[in-house]
C-alpha cells in the first residue's frame, strides 16, 4: 500500500493562510490502513484546525473511498462548493485528482506521501517497492535491491555492512543485500549472485515523465 | 581502432613483479592548491603512484580527474578515483573521456560512500550503475571502442574509434559483510574486468591472510593484481573509534592495546604499519601496498623506508 503521514499541524495552518471555509478529504484506502488520512484522521485534524484559533468559519470532514478515483468524489461536490479549500488527506495522487477534479479550486496536500511499502507491526511501515517498472525480485530471492539497498546496487553488498546493517543507520537499517545473500543462501540459489547484473533500465522508471498503463482490452 | 592506451607506469611495475608502493592523496576542499603542493612533496619519489579520491566520504573537494592533471603535472603518476554516487553512466563517460584526453591511465572503479554520511546529507544520491558495472562498463570502452549504450566511440559513422584505455581497478573490502562472500566479490570484479585491486585498511592480519589464502586458492591473485590497503594510528582512542563506528573496519586488541601503552602512541602506530607491510610482503598473492594515510601524507615516506621499500623503482612513462 501506500504509506503516507501527516504533515505536521503548523504546516498545514501555514499553507491554508486565510482561507476561511475548509473542507478536509480523507481517503478510505492505503492511508487508511496506515492511520494517516482516514476518516479517524480526518476528524482528529478537523478538531485540530478548530481549537487554532486562525477564525475559520466553516470546517467540514468528507472521507471519500478512493481519492484518486474520479467516480467518487461527486459525492463531496456540495461540501467542496461550499469551501475555498480542499484540504486533501489522501497520498499525492488522490490530491491531484481531487485538484484536477475540483478544477479551480484550491486543494492543498494534509500528509507527506512516503513510499509502497508494507505493514510490519503495530505502527511500523516499511517501503518494500519503488516503483521501478523492471522487476528483478525473482533474480534476487524475492527481495528488493533497489529499495532495501540504500545505495540501489544490483551486483552485492558494498563495504558498508556490519552486523546485517547498513552504514547508513546501523540501528535501524537492515543490510538489503545481507538479506537476500542469506535468502538465496537457504534457497540454495547463491550462484545467482555471481551473475553480473546489467546496467538498469530506467526508461521503465520515471525518467521519461509520468507512466501510462492502458489496457485495450478492457477500455470502453 | 586507436585505443588511447599507453600502459601507465604503475601497469608496467605489476608486470615487471616489482612490489607495488601507492599511497592515497585527498583532495582540499578549496581551490588553494598549497594543500596539494604539501602532498605532492611528501609523497613524490616516496610512492609509485597516488590514488586520488572522488569526493571521499561524500565530502565536496576538488575532483579527482581534476586534481589528477595538477599531480601528475607535478611529477607524480595519478590513480583517478571514479564513484557511481555523483554521475550517471553520461557524466562518469564524459569524464572518463575528458581524464583520457588529459593523459590519466589509471582509474579506481568503486561505488562510493553513501551521500548521507557527508556533508550533503539532503543531495540526491545517483548510483546509476554499480561499481561492478563501472568496470564492465569501462572494460568495454577499452576492448570493444563503446559506450555503455554499444555506439562506438567515434566523432562519426565513418571516423575511427578512439577509445579511452584506463588500467582498471577496482576496491575490496576482505572485512565487510556478508563475510564468506567477500572472496566471491572480488571474484565478479575480477569477471567484470578488474584489474588491479586497492582493499579496505587492514589491521586484523590475520583475518586478511585468511581471506587471501582463499583468494590464492581459487587463482584469483593470478588474474588480478591486489594491493593491500593499510593506515597508521595516531592513537588508541581514534582505532577505539574506527573499529566500533567505521564498517568495514577491525582493528585488533592487540593493536589497541599497543598504541594505549606506547609513550609516543604516534609513533608505535608508524611501527605497527611498517611491521603490517613487512608482513604483507611476506603474504603469498600481495603485489603491492596502498598506504592510506588521511591527512596524514608526511608520514608516507618514513613509513616506505621503515619498510625498507625505499629507493622506489624507475618509472617509466
Amino acid at each position: 500500500m501506500i504509506v503516507a503521514e501527516q504533515k505536521p499541524v503548523g504546516e498545514i495552518l501555514a499553507m491554508l493562510g486565510a482561507g476561511k471555509r475548509i473542507l478536509v478529504v480523507g481517503c478510505d484506502s492505503c492511508v487508511t490502513v496506515c492511520l494517516s488520512g482516514g476518516e479517524k484522521e480526518v476528524n482528529v485534524l478537523c478538531s485540530a484546525l478548530r481549537m487554532s484559533q486562525k477564525g475559520f468559519s466553516r470546517i467540514t470532514g468528507r472521507t471519500v473511498k478512493r481519492q484518486c478515483d474520479r467516480e467518487f468524489l461527486e459525492d463531496i461536490r456540495k461540501d467542496a462548493e461550499e469551501s475555498d479549500i480542499l484540504l486533501s488527506m489522501a497520498c499525492g495522487a488522490g490530491c491531484q485528482m481531487l485538484s484536477d477534479f475540483f478544477e479551480g479550486m484550491i486543494v492543498l496536500p494534509a500528509l507527506n506521501t512516503l513510499f509502497m511499502g508494507s505493514n510490519e507491526g503495530a505502527g511500523y511501515w516499511l517501503e518494500r517497492c519503488l516503483g521501478c517498472g523492471d522487476c528483478v525480485l525473482h533474480i534476487t530471492g524475492g527481495i528488493c535491491p533497489r529499495v532495501r539497498c540504500a545505495k540501489g546496487l544490483m551486483n552485492g553488498p558494498c563495504g558498508g555492512s556490519k552486523g546485517g546493517k547498513c552504514e547508513v543507520d546501523p540501528e535501524h537499517l537492515e543490510c538489503g543485500w545481507n538479506l537476500i545473500y542469506h535468502r538465496l543462501k537457504t534457497l540454495g540459489a547463491l550462484d545467482r549472485m555471481m551473475e553480473i547484473q546489467p546496467p538498469r533500465d530506467w526508461s521503465r522508471s520515471h525518467e521519461g515523465g509520468p507512466r501510462r498503463v492502458i489496457r485495450e482490452d478492457i477500455a470502453l | 581502432m586507436n585505443v588511447n592506451k599507453n600502459k601507465s607506469g604503475l601497469e608496467k611495475l605489476f608486470e615487471k613483479g616489482e612490489f607495488v608502493v601507492t599511497a592515497e592523496l585527498g583532495p582540499p576542499k578549496s581551490v588553494d592548491p598549497s594543500v596539494i603542493d604539501a602532498k605532492v612533496i611528501a609523497l613524490k619519489g616516496a610512492v609509485d603512484a597516488v590514488n586520488i579520491t572522488d569526493n571521499q566520504a561524500a565530502i565536496v573537494r576538488i575532483s579527482s580527474i581534476g586534481t589528477g592533471i595538477y599531480v601528475k603535472n607535478a611529477g607524480i603518476e595519478p590513480i583517478i578515483q571514479m564513484t557511481c554516487r555523483d554521475r550517471n553512466r553520461l557524466g562518469i563517460q564524459a569524464d572518463l573521456l575528458g581524464a583520457s584526453l588529459n593523459g590519466i591511465k589509471n582509474l579506481l572503479c568503486i561505488t562510493g560512500d553513501h551521500q548521507s554520511l557527508g556533508n550533503h546529507p539532503r543531495a540526491r544520491c545517483v548510483f546509476d550503475i554499480d561499481s561492478i558495472q563501472l568496470i564492465g562498463m569501462v572494460r568495454d570502452m577499452r576492448e570493444k571502442g563503446v559506450f555503455q549504450c554499444g555506439e562506438a566511440i567515434r566523432n562519426g559513422k565513418h571516423a575511427d574509434v578512439h577509445a579511452p584505455g584506463f588500467f582498471i581497478g577496482g576496491a575490496a573490502n576482505p572485512f565487510a559483510e556478508p563475510l564468506e562472500w567477500r572472496v566471491d566479490r572480488l571474484r565478479k570484479k575480477v569477471n567484470a574486468g578488474v584489474e588491479f585491486i586497492q582493499t579496505q585498511c587492514i589491521y586484523d592480519m590475520e583475518r586478511f591472510s585468511r581471506w587471501m589464502k582463499e583468494v590464492t586458492a581459487r587463482g584469483l591473485h593470478g588474474q588480478v593484481k591486489i594491493c593491500a590497503g593499510v593506515s597508521p594510528l595516531k592513537s588508541a582512542g581514534a582505532a577505539v573509534y574506527m573499529n566500533e563506528k567505521v564498517a568495514g573496519i577491525v582493528i585488533p586488541d592487540h593493536c589497541i592495546e599497543r598504541l594505549r601503552k606506547a609513550d609516543d602512541a604516534k609513533a608505535e602506530g608508524l611501527k605497527i604499519c611498517i611491521e603490517q607491510i613487512q608482513q604483507l610482503m611476506e603474504m603469498e598473492g600481495v603485489a603491492g601496498v596502498h598506504i592510506i594515510a588521511i591527512e596524514w601524507e608526511t608520514a608516507v615516506r618514513g613509513i616506505v623506508e621503515g619498510a625498507g621499500l625505499l629507493p622506489r623503482p624507475e618509472m617509466e612513462e
